[in-house]
């Protein structure tokens, strides 16, 4: 527990703000203002417990998102009646931000495409991944239904101020060498509770050199570090990037130069080869180079999901599928993170580039990621995934076997029909 | 809703590390909202036998990072449906915590649980107390206090319980004529 009067965090400072009060330390329980509040799918289980709660509107129509996006189109009856359930609430209680189909996307990639979360919020959603939005310099994080129903009725909600893992990255990523492979370092270090109940805060010459896009992987993943959240502090790119879209006036916040950090972590990317998540967990990672000796053979390979889909993903996979074809043995799918970048992907030929050398190019949606809707894989068979999870049964069956990678990998694994150095085709 | 017991006993069950949602409700599985159908899948992956041996007041007790992964709130909505006296583990993950403290299950974090228990042993928790015993061994371990919010919302029966209250006294208050 940080001392009383000491520095705090960024999360600590977002926290304070959020609880109107002047100072907060880990440990300490607050109630927090929330700022947006998104649902997915998952929110149809909300209803029920917002009406048996009592309660009839909800507090602030223009702070809450509805974005579906597992099952778009609906693909199942269930499903159809997740989105029904949705639709019906939304125009019961008057909610008018619903990225329906049509003008869909992957939840997370909608709240930063569209400026949803400005630097100093506190962001809830009812998916694990909330934590990816961080990259605004917010606290985002995952709850579930039942909490979004009280978070709807009184905006605001309980939380257990988070102590901090600092990760301070320095170095230069090399040639082929993405934010992906960094996060899975990074992984391979914490593990998959490193982070329980933690808020991660990234800093360092490194982070402060990456994209917007490329932050929003980083911290996407601190989820499964187990993290309540992971964060990049606001800077001029954050600025920038939300200047015409920021749906919010921005309150950006800063750590204390001498806030309390649990535990730092030193992280050199000098040198660093691509990173690969092995079955069956997200922290079981090796350098892609050693991998690749063991020549495994790739059955699907998947590039989409929130961590790895936006139009720089699926530019950086063009840029080696170029003058290739996808392996026989393979099948290849791609899944844009939300329909602008569809639209965009159109524009650019993109589609067609991937189509003609075999791949599949779907609409916008999770997509495989999840096991529950499309490119499920059979139980013997292997899946190289741009995405940020390999569980068992996470693909479907609890043998298949996935491994996670950069969007350059996952192409690169298309190609050759094995687990492949996306360097060889610089 | 039952509120809060302090003492609860029950039959246990026991589970490995990094038993994620996956494991207790598979990704098919999501767009079952009705608990009483979701708890046919429970632990399907993760414990196949549990689903049809299960009764109400089994308590489950398992290693590290329980309901790690994703946040659907269809894996403690089936083990409450099933009736699962308590959840006690080594040590949860976040939104598992949350979701089944918000629903009204006992949900303990005991540092060295899993180590006391074997498969059908008889569990004794005193929520208070913060003490966990394993009736067969009559070995026990104690628990951190459960803050005093979260044992608020059990005894409210879970979040819903406590937010239909405020949302009442919140319309009382307003319907109330000033002087
Ligand atoms: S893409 Fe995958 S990880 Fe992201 S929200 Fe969808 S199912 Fe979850």
């Amino acid at each position: 527990m940080s001392g009383a009067n000491g520095g705090m965090t960024l999360a600590e400072k977002i926290l304070a703000r959020a609880s109107g009060l002047d100072h907060v330390a880990s440990g300490q329980i607050i109630e927090g203002r929330v700022d947006l509040a998104m649902m997915h799918e998952q929110g149809a289980q909300t209803v029920a417990p917002f009406h048996q709660m009592g309660a009839e509107k909800v507090w602030d129509r223009e702070r809450v998102v509805i974005a579906i996006d597992h099952w778009v189109p609906a693909s199942t009856e269930g499903a159809a009646v997740l989105h029904r359930i949705l639709r019906k609430f939304a125009t019961e209680v008057n909610l008018p931000h619903f990225y329906d189909v049509g003008n869909h996307g992957i939840c997370h990639q909608i709240l930063a495409e569209h400026g949803w979360v400005v630097p100093g919020d506190l962001a809830v959603g009812t998916d694990s991944h909330t934590n990816m939005l961080g990259a605004m310099g917010a606290v985002a994080a995952g709850i579930g239904p039942t909490e979004m129903a009280a978070v709807l009725a009184l905006g605001r909600l309980w939380l257990k101020v988070p102590s901090t893992l600092r990760i301070r990255v320095k170095g230069r990523l090399g040639p082929g060498v993405v934010a992906k492979d960094l996060v899975l370092r990074a992984l391979g270090e914490v593990k998959t509770t490193g982070a329980t109940y933690k808020s991660v805060e990234w800093t360092g010459p490194t982070i402060e050199r990456l994209s917007m896009p490329e932050r929003l992987t980083i911290c996407n993943m601190t989820t499964e570090m187990g993290a309540k959240c992971g964060l990049v502090a606001p800077d001029e790119k954050t600025f920038e990037y939300l200047r015409t879209i920021a749906k919010h006036p921005m309150h950006p916040v800063y750590a204390d130069a001498d806030a309390t950090y649990e535990r730092t972590i030193d992280i050199d990317v000098d040198g660093m080869p691509p990173m690969v998540a092995c079955p069956y967990s997200p922290d079981n990672v090796r350098p892609l180079t050693d991998v690749v000796n063991e020549h495994i053979h790739v059955d699907q390979a998947f590039l989409g999901s929130c961590t790895n889909a936006r139009i720089e993903d699926i530019r950086e996979g063009a840029a080696i599928l170029r003058g290739h074809k996808v392996h026989p043995g393979t099948r290849f799918i791609v899944s844009p993170a939300s329909t602008s970048i569809y639209e965009q992907c159109l524009q650019e030929g993109l589609i067609e580039l991937y189509t003609e050398a075999g791949a599949v190019f779907t609409n916008s949606s999770c997509s495989a990621c999840f096991g529950g809707n499309m490119g499920i894989i059979a139980p013997d068979e292997v899946c190289a995934s741009s995405s940020n999870r390999n569980f068992p049964g996470r693909m479907g069956p609890k043998e298949g076997r996935i491994y996670l990678m950069s969007p350059a990998a996952t192409v690169a694994a298309a190609i050759r029909g094995e687990i492949a150095d996306p360097r060889e085709f610089a | 809703m039952d509120t809060m017991k302090d003492l609860i006993e029950g039959r246990v069950w026991t589970l490995g590390r990094d038993m994620d949602t996956d494991q207790i409700i598979s990704g098919k599985y999501l767009t079952i909202i009705d608990p009483q159908e979701l708890k046919k899948h429970v632990l399907e992956i993760g414990l196949p036998e549990f689903a049809a041996g299960a009764r109400p007041g089994d308590i489950l007790i398992a290693d590290e990072n329980f309901g790690s992964g994703s946040s659907r709130e269809h894996a403690p909505a089936a083990l409450k449906a099933v009736g699962i006296g308590a959840i006690v583990a080594d040590s949860f993950a976040r939104i598992f915590y949350r979701n089944s403290i918000n629903l009204g299950i006992p949900t303990i974090e005991a540092r060295g649980v899993r180590a006391l228990f074997e498969m059908g042993d008889t569990a004794r928790i005193e929520m208070r107390a913060g003490r966990i015993t394993n009736l067969g061994t009559n070995r026990s371990i104690t628990f951190p206090p459960i803050p005093h919010h979260l044992l608020d919302l059990l005894e409210a029966g879970g979040l819903v319980e406590k937010v239909k209250v405020e949302l009442a006294q919140r319309k009382a208050a307003a319907g109330t004529p000033r002087a």
